[in-house]
């Protein structure tokens, strides 16, 4: 056979059930043996919505995300792409198409050096030179991806290998002697984690991404609840646990609650789970959680004292370290003397009481407020996407999330347009579920093209524009950090360019416009209700920050007032000996 | 501090620029680097020294450790491990001191590669300092051109 419809064969062994991508000159052997394939094709407008759309897909649906670009600009425009799958560790396999190799390195017309361009962002990459490697190559692509701490891989294919002729072999199991990805945590680590968890006065659980990626939520929820332990988590791990549970302190870092910054501060003992210790996360990372002893479990052992030192490492898969350390537990509790935690329960009630998350109610359509509404109506149950921004922070500080993977956001690269390709993706993933993305004007207008895309292959996805005028975060940063100089942020709102409404029924979808909060939940139940794409365009207050906030570089307890309450700054003392 | 380290590595293309890359983005400076095969062909041996300090040499590990063509890495171990270099220098010389440049070389058991009438071409191998010693000595009979492969080692046997 070709080596295109061994490609295709591979993909369609892997389970793969639908591609995002665009066509182009070398990759037409593949599409034409696509054509004939069962896997759905869904034809994006620009190859970054492909990209961003199997990301979307891989993270509602926990599978790997397809993507497929031609040669040249067909592939650069799926970089962004595969940067922002590689920041947040969501599985990927990119295919993009290449030059004949006998043109390689010619600066032959739409040529670029994808493997030379995708190595420092994607987990790892493949030149495929000879057709017969076909079907391990992307049986290997398949396994990198989505084992350990998965990733992005990118397999680049040349016209000539698609069209060169191969005999069909494929291994039992990809050959891979460098790649084995530990699973099983150290027992002797994790029982020093045990005790320091029973031990710890003030312990709290930091989640992160990892735990939604290795679906631990049960067995992080059990060693919370079992234990008595409060709950923080990042943007990533939104959804790792319930947040409406009584032990939950919500987000922490930059945008978090005063909670679970206090708490941090304060903290004996960190069991961080699948989270890496971000500067959004640790604010100045010298002042960061200065009296705990930090327990990390990751996959990823090059996450483990990257940032903050651990004293208990623990490299392994969340749910099985987390499984094992429940048992751990549970074996020595008995005999280990647990120190009263009723100060610290009394301690994190009072914060959580004295400063929630709040904002001014007077004025306009508040952008918190229309946040607050899509949760009511959709009951907390939609599947949220974000743009980046203050329409992400909003998102994540007002939609509570009960269950994982249903909140989808550019965490570490922050991808301005990842939203609503990505919630298109999710769609495609989810049909029966609601998806909505939550986005700010100038994200949407980043990747709105792919309106097309949602219209005509039936993604109803419905986006909710919290439309401020502004790059509204970096307007934010311009008021707070650069004296109210607003350099290039400012999109000119009431001169109508686009008008939103206008620009979703010219593709088909539903538009609609709301200026007064109580037309907030009339517009979003009409959008519901539409089977098509719609576009809900809010005009909020154009000046409304995000509180409350660290500033960058700032420690965690310096936080900037959510205007509301008085701002009373704790110190923390100096660092106690670790309890090993 | 100066580490050298042993990377097994799987043979196929891409990976030395897979390794250069990872130093060059995560900020590590490389020192030298040697690459060539082993006993196995589908597997290659690089010797990295880099300059990092402890804290550092972990992140280098690891993150060397992620990539998926990586197998091994050892830390060599100065004590436990054998190291070799070689310098290759071209000497100005003319009859009149050819004999004595051929005499130290002879001291550091080099071997005269190549001579022609004005330079005499002479290979030294060993550690580093052998190789500077080397280097200092004929320095001021006029150093044409001079070339070090980069350290390799291996550990000692046990």
């Amino acid at each position: 056979m070709t080596g295109a419809k061994a490609l295709v064969k591979s993909l369609e062994e892997e389970g793969v059930e639908i591609i995002f991508g665009i066509p182009g000159g070398v990759l037409l052997p593949v599409f034409d043996e696509l054509h004939h394939s069962r896997i759905r094709k869904v034809l994006t407008r620009h190859e970054q919505g492909a990209a961003h759309a199997a990301d979307g897909y891989a993270r509602a649906t926990g599978r790997v995300g397809v993507c497929m670009a031609t040669s040249g600009p067909g592939a650069t425009n799926l970089v962004t792409g595969i940067a922002n799958a590689f920041m947040d560790s969501v599985p990927l396999v990119a295919i993009t198409g290449q030059v004949a190799t006998n043109l390689i390195g010619t600066d032959a017309f739409q040529e670029a050096d994808t493997t030379g361009i995708t190595m420092p962002i994607a987990k790892h990459n493949y030149l495929v030179k000879d057709p017969a490697d076909i079907p391990d190559v992307v049986q290997e692509a398949f396994y990198i991806a989505s084992t350990g701490r998965p990733g992005p891989v990118v397999i680049d294919v040349p016209v000539d290998v698609s069209r060169g002729e191969l005999t069909y072999h494929r291994r039992e199991h990809p050959a891979l002697r460098g790649y084995k990805p530990t699973y099983k945590g150290h027992k002797k680590q994790i029982k020093l984690a045990a005790q320091a968890i029973l031990r710890a006065r003030n312990p709290v659980i930091y989640a992160g991404g990892g735990v939604i990626t290795s679906n631990a939520a049960a067995e992080l929820k059990r060693l919370a609840v079992d234990n008595g332990i409060f709950v923080t988590h990042t943007l990533m791990g939104k959804g790792a646990f319930p947040e409406t549970h009584k032990l939950s302190l919500g987000m922490l870092g930059m945008h978090g609650t005063r909670c679970a910054n206090y708490a941090m501060c304060e903290t004996d003992l960190i069991i961080a789970v699948g989270a890496r210790f971000d500067d959004r996360i640790t604010g100045k990372l010298s002042e960061f959680a200065p009296k705990a002893t930090v327990v990390h479990i990751d996959i990823d052992p090059a996450e483990i004292g990257k940032n903050v030192y651990a004293h208990i490492p623990i490299v392994g898969d969340a749910k099985q370290v987390l499984r094992d350390l429940n048992a751990a537990v549970k074996e020595i509790k008995a005999e280990t003397e647990k120190p009263d935690r009723g100060e610290w329960n009394r301690l994190i009630s009072e914060w959580k009481r004295k400063y929630p998350l709040a904002y001014d109610k007077s004025g306009g359509l508040k952008p918190q407020f229309v946040v607050e509404k899509i949760y009511e109506v959709t009951r907390g149950e939609a599947i949220i996407c974000t743009e980046v921004g203050q329409n992400q922070m909003w998102a994540a500080q007002y939609y509570p999330m009960e269950k994982p993977r249903r909140f989808i956001s550019s965490g570490g690269l922050g991808t301005m347009g990842f939203g609503f390709p990505a919630a298109i993706g999710a769609q495609l993933g989810k049909p029966d579920e609601l998806v909505i993305d939550i986005a700010g004007d100038g994200s949407f207008q980043m990747t709105l093209q792919e309106m097309a895309t949602a219209v005509l292959e039936g993604a109803p996805v419905k986006v909710a524009i919290l439309n401020n005028g502004y790059l509204g975060m970096v307007r934010q940063w311009q008021q707070l950090f650069y004296g109210r100089t607003y350099s290039c942020s400012c999109l000119e709102r009431e001169r109508d360019c686009p008008d939103f409404v206008a620009l979703a029924e010219a593709y088909g979808a539903k538009g609609l416009r709301v200026r007064e909060p109580e037309e907030v939940e009339p517009a979003l139940l009409e959008a519901m209700e539409a089977d098509c794409p719609a576009v809900i365009d809010f005009r909020v207050e154009p000046e409304e920050n995000v509180y409350p906030m660290v500033a960058p570089g700032a420690p965690l307890y310096d936080m900037i007032g959510d205007m509301l309450y008085p701002v009373e700054k704790i110190h923390p003392e100096k660092a106690e000996e670790p309890f090993l | 501090m100066k580490h050298t380290l042993s990377v097994l590595v799987e043979n196929k293309p891409g990976v030395l620029a897979r390794v250069a890359e990872l130093f060059a983005r995560r900020g590590f400076n490389i020192e030298s680097l040697a690459v060539g095969t082993t006993e196995k062909p589908d597997i290659s041996r690089m010797t990295i020294v880099v300059d990092v300090a402890e804290h550092s040499l972990e992140q280098v590990r690891k993150q060397l450790h992620k990539l998926v063509n990586v197998i091994e890495i050892v830390d060599l171990d100065p004590e436990a491990s054998v190291a070799r270099e070689m310098v290759m220098v071209k000497v100005r010389a003319d009859t009149s001191n050819r004999s004595e440049i051929i005499e130290i070389a002879d001291i550091f058991r080099g071997n005269i590669v190549d001579v022609s009438r004005e330079s005499i071409t002479v290979e030294v191998t060993g550690n580093a300092s052998k190789l500077s010693a080397f280097e200092d000595l004929v320095k001021p009979y006029g150093i044409k051109e001079l070339v070090r492969t980069g350290k390799v080692a291996l550990p000692r046997g046990k």
